[in-house]
């Protein structure tokens, strides 16, 4: 027992002792600035600046003079914590949520095929476009989901990408995988959209999807400033969005959704302004 | 309209195999060495299997619950991981131990590194060795067989291997035991945990096994291979301390480690120079144990670390591509 | 005779008895014509016709645009009703000329076979290109870029690809039964072309009427017939050269690189065609096949005709159909409709219901080195999908994925129905878009 408890005692030591040697022998200088820098990001290492890491990317701020805007989820808090670390002018990006373009789960679209092999759009457009009828819809096999760091996508049980606005970060990585373009980066500000992405005319869209932008223009004539609409398909200019609202209950295929009020059908997430009711509360009332 | 027609990636047709089909012939190949473990050791074998059959599908079941995945016991895996626990511990295990096991097995084993095809380490071994390690009493109680209708009570006895053990310890050369009785041993007649007595009926499910394809040729001849030459080279060295081959084949834990483990498709390398090693490394260990080692029998040991090396094997074993000249590893 | 093969493979169930000993029936002429523009690889055609025209059969009707590329060809005469996005047999609308049939077809008097005086490798290639000749087996890749080695390349051996390796096709099998005179023709102006003397035809062990036949055109003309094991994908140019001469195209490269040109016996019968008669290739051999067809057979199709038209000649179909599938199962392309036409690449369109095909859950990989197995290149199919799932394609790129050339045994082989194959094209489009980045 003894020698036991002594052995161990000493591999202890003579580790310890390396250690301590190697950490003083192999030191590495560090800018004080890069410690710095790298205390203010977010630490998730998400990638979104294109360097390896929070720590990389805290390295090229230093050395390499890279832009201080470059990480999405640290959002301008960051970016003005940088400033002041390396004395840069803040120059502050408005902070932006990604948006999907689309409410056409499996009950509201209509499929080309059915699809069998590998769980990705990427793959799944590849053989003939993609099984959904609808050229620039949402195909649901969840890449936007693999490529989010942050967890804030989910595909709903009817096969529907939907991006929790309190979770998503903004940085972008959701955009490039999707195959049909779908994800936009919109002012977080901006709380109404429109969610189709089809320029196919109104007669078409009808055929394939109950809730698709037919480019009937009611919208535009409702808050002209709001809308414009651009090859049968209305968008939301997020430059002047004040009464783009009021065009929600105008629309006859009910494709302008407030995230403030509502998310699409069949999401767990919820809007940030309807707290769930806390059943502890209930209970305390009662005398 | 619902969409008729289906659309994929080539290729369109399959070969029909399945991984449960896999295990099903799996399972089918244990069935004579469970007849005849109970044919030896009567009711309490039997009780022993069904047990650790029960307690794997079980566990299996409440870790999906627990995960919320739809449930995987239909595969079959955790069945045969049952069994081979079960032809892993002594008949008279008592029946907490065999459960214990079971559950040892399933969640250690298997279900924390995401289930089946994620396990680095053969679950029905990390069991067997927590077991062994936890409670060797237990573990190391063998009985002598005693076929169905000898109407004697069951009797404690040594393994081969363990009489070979302590007789070298103590009088410095091999017992009686370690040259004669190899029929016996080959047919199953000798004392040993459930999996480990017919040499015989583990041969009948490996011949199974080599002709429906579910195991193929390199570990098996590899491991058997080098058990052979390094107990051999032994044995030549001083066959009054080291006993010969044939002993080593047909004693022990050994045929059913080499078929049925050591050709665990999930913890051994997928590449054929991999499997050879593989093979190769687990021969030499477990000689090593059981001449040198602490324990009489080193099978299980041998497999599990050479299933923890596996990914790196895999790694440096990689085939040449075809057309290329050199591949870099 | 030994049989001569190459490592791994796999054995599908050949099924070639609904169609093999069916002969070569002429497909009439349908209603339109839909031709697309794109039908090998490489550049699209240019059309060079507009709606109104009316054209003869074996005119051109779009040009080449580049050197890998082919023009494209009138295969009846009529009148250009249209040119537009038609469905294509890779499931996308694709820019295609639609002919309305007038029924005369009648052949552009202009077209004239070429005098065994003027034969030169030069003008032989020449005529080739313009007769839109590619590689009939599937791949379509343009004959005449096959022919034209750079001189640093010096090409020593012509192998005529008469495996037909995949299940249930038998086109390739009936065109050496009914015109191995033709072929063996085609073979010969290949072999002036080249400037070579050796040819070999490799033909699968399980076509012994068609060995014979072929051994027996070929005998008077100094061109050596081997037999090889049946196992797929024999037929895939690099393991056919390796299984017939053992030699191994280099990663990323060509068979040229090595010496050997590999044609396709049905794309040396339209060479003969295309010579002999200045026929330009509008018309091939397709087995029109699978459990869910009434008649199975082999028609001579003119390039263009709708599937739907096909399979109202064999009398359409026994019950509902789950996949559609033109080409063969390992490789061939599932259909969205039967609207697409038959191409020049198309050599068999099969037809299954729901019952004749696997529908199995995938699993999780027990890594049972099957794939590993299987795959006649020696990747490491399990590991490089489950690097591309990930997205690493660094690593991917590491373990060769770009060298896969999709044949398929690892997907046919998993036990968990993994989709492998699918996985690798996507490790492969992943590695490109990283290469073109940087
Ligand atoms: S990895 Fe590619 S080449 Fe290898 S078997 Fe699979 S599809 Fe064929
Ligand atoms: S064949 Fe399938 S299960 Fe086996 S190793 Fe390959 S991918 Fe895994």
């Amino acid at each position: 027992m003894l020698t036991a408890v002594l052995g161990l005692g000493q591999i202890g030591l003579v580790a310890a002792i390396a250690l301590g040697w190697a950490s003083k022998k192999f030191a590495v200088d560090v800018d004080a600035r890069e410690l710095a820098v790298n205390e203010v990001l977010p630490g998730v290492n998400c990638g979104a600046c294109g360097y390896p890491g929070c720590s990389g990317y805290a390295g090229a701020v230093v050395k390499e003079a890279a832009p201080i805007n470059l990480c999405p989820p640290g959002g301008s808090e960051v970016i003005t914590a940088i400033a002041r670390i390396m004395g840069l002018e803040d120059d502050v990006t408005e902070p932006q949520v990604a948006v999907v373009l689309c409410q056409g789960d499996n009950r509201k679209t209509t499929q080309k095929y059915i699809y069998t092999g590998m769980h990705d759009c990427n793959a799944a457009n590849n053989i003939a476009d993609g099984p959904k009828q609808c050229p620039n819809g949402c195909l649901g096999l969840g890449s936007c989901v693999t490529a989010c760091p942050f967890d804030a996508i989910e595909i709903t049980a009817d096969d529907l990408a939907v991006i929790s606005r309190e979770r998503c970060t903004g940085c972008g990585l959701c955009v490039t995988a999707c195959p049909r373009q779908l994800i936009r980066m919109t002012p977080a500000t901006a709380t109404v959209h429109v969610l189709c992405n089809s320029h196919d005319k109104g007669g078409v869209v009808r055929k394939y999807c109950e809730i698709g932008c037919i480019g009937c223009n009611i919208c535009k004539k409702t808050a002209p400033e709001a809308f414009k609409i651009d090859q049968f398909l209305a968008q939301v200019d997020y430059a002047h969005d004040d009464d783009a609202a009021m065009a929600i209950d105008k629309c006859p295929k009910n494709c302008i959704v407030d995230f403030n009020s509502t998310y699409p059908d069949g999401s767990k997430f919820k809007p940030a302004s309807i707290q769930p009711p806390t059943p502890a509360c209930a209970g305390k009332d009662l005398p | 309209m619902a969409p008729q027609l289906y659309m994929s990636s080539s290729p369109h047709i399959h070969s029909g195999e399945s991984t449960n089909a896999i295990m099903r012939s799996v399972i089918y190949a244990l069935l004579p060495t469970c007849a005849v473990s109970v044919y030896y050791f009567g009711l309490d074998a039997l009780l022993v299997l069904l047990l650790c059959v029960a307690g794997c599908l079980a566990a299996e079941a409440l870790c999906c619950l627990l995960a919320q995945q739809p449930v995987s016991i239909g595969d079959g895996s955790a069945a045969l991981t049952g069994i081979l626990l079960a032809l892993n511990l002594p008949a008279s295990s008592p029946w907490w131990l065999a459960l214990f096991g079971a559950l040892i097995a399933v969640t250690i084993g298997k279900q924390v590194f995401g289930g089946l095809g994620h396990n680095l380490f053969n679950p029905a071994l990390v069991a067997r060795v927590v077991l062994l390690i936890s409670f060797p009493v237990q573990m190391t109680s063998w009985t002598a067989p005693n076929p169905i209708g000898s109407g004697v009570d069951a009797i404690a006895a040594a393994t081969p291997l363990g009489e070979m053990q302590t007789a070298v310890m103590l009088n410095g050369q091999l017992p009686p035991s370690a040259h004669s009785g190899f029929g016996d041993y080959f047919i199953g007649n000798m004392a040993g945990s459930l999996g480990e007595v017919s040499a015989l009926a583990i041969l009948l499910g490996a011949a199974y096994l080599f002709k429906k394809k579910v195991i193929t040729w390199e570990i098996p001849v590899s491991y058997l291979g080098s058990v052979i030459a390094f107990g051999g080279i032994m044995w030549l060295i001083d066959s009054q301390l080291y006993p010969d081959p044939l002993f080593h084949l047909l004693t022990g834990g050994l045929l059913l480690g080499v078929f049925f483990m050591a050709t665990d498709m999930v913890t051994t390398p997928i590449t054929r120079n991999g499997m050879l090693i593989f093979g190769v490394g687990c021969g030499v260990i477990t000689v090593l144990i059981r001449l040198f080692g602490g324990y009489p029998e080193g099978v299980s040991f041998a497999i599990l670390l050479m299933n923890g090396a596996t990914p790196l094997i895999d790694r440096y074993t990689r085939p040449k591509v075809f057309g290329r000249i050199l591949h870099k590893t | 005779m030994d049989k001569k093969t190459f490592v791994g493979g796999v054995h599908p169930p050949d099924c070639k008895h609904y169609s093999a000993a069916k002969p070569i029936e002429v497909c009439p002429l349908p209603e339109q014509l839909i031709i697309p523009l794109s039908q090998h690889i490489g550049a699209p055609a240019k059309e060079i016709v507009t709606v109104g025209d009316q054209v003869f059969k074996g005119q051109t009707i779009a040009n080449a645009t580049a050197f890998v590329s082919v023009p494209i060809h009138a295969a009846t005469s009529g009148r250009v009703m249209a040119i537009e996005p038609r469905p294509h047999p890779s499931g996308k609308l694709l820019p295609a000329i639609v002919i309305e049939v007038d029924g005369e077809d009648r052949w552009d008097p202009s077209l004239k076979g070429l005098d065994v005086a003027h034969w030169n490798s030069d003008e032989l290639r020449q005529r080739i290109k313009a007769a839109g000749i590619v590689g009939m087996g599937g791949a379509t890749f343009p004959t005449h870029v096959k022919l034209s080695p750079p001189d640093d390349k010096p090409i020593d051996t012509l192998i005529i690809n008469g495996v037909e390796c995949e299940s249930y096709l038998t086109a390739d099998h009936r065109m050496m039964l009914e015109h191995s005179e033709k072929i063996i023709d085609g073979i010969n102006i290949l072999r002036r072309v080249l400037g070579v003397k050796q040819a070999i035809i490799g033909i699968e062990s399980n076509k012994p009427d068609a060995i014979a036949c072929m051994t027996k055109a070929a005998a008077a003309h100094d061109i050596e017939v081997q037999a090889l094991e049946v196992k797929y994908p024999q037929g895939a140019e690099k393991q056919l050269i390796d299984a017939v001469l053992k030699r191994e195209v280099p990663s990323g490269g060509l068979p040229m690189d090595i010496g050997v040109v590999v044609q396709n016996v049905s794309t040396a019968a339209a060479v003969s065609d295309a010579i002999r008669l200045g026929h330009p290739l509008v018309e091939r051999v397709i087995t029109i096949s699978g459990p869910a067809v009434v008649e199975a057979k082999n028609l001579l199709v003119r390039i263009g005709t709708p599937m739907e038209f096909l399979l109202q000649q064999c009398d359409g179909i026994k019950y509902e159909l789950d996949k559609i599938i033109m080409g063969g199962p390992m490789m061939g392309q599932s259909q969205l409709s039967l609207a697409a036409p038959a191409i020049r690449g198309t050599s068999g369109l099969l037809l299954f219901g729901h019952q004749d095909l696997p529908h199995i859950e995938v699993g999780t990989c027990i890594r049972c080195g099957r794939c590993v197995t299987a795959c006649p290149l020696h990747l490491l199919p399990a590991t490089i999908a489950s690097y591309a799932i990930l997205g690493r394609f660094d690593e991917a790129e590491d373990y060769c994925a770009h060298d896969c050339m999709e044949c398929g045994c690892c997907t046919f082989q998993c036990p968990a129905n993994r989709p492998l194959v699918q996985n690798l094209r996507y490790a492969k489009a992943g590695i490109l878009a990283k290469q073109r980045r940087t």
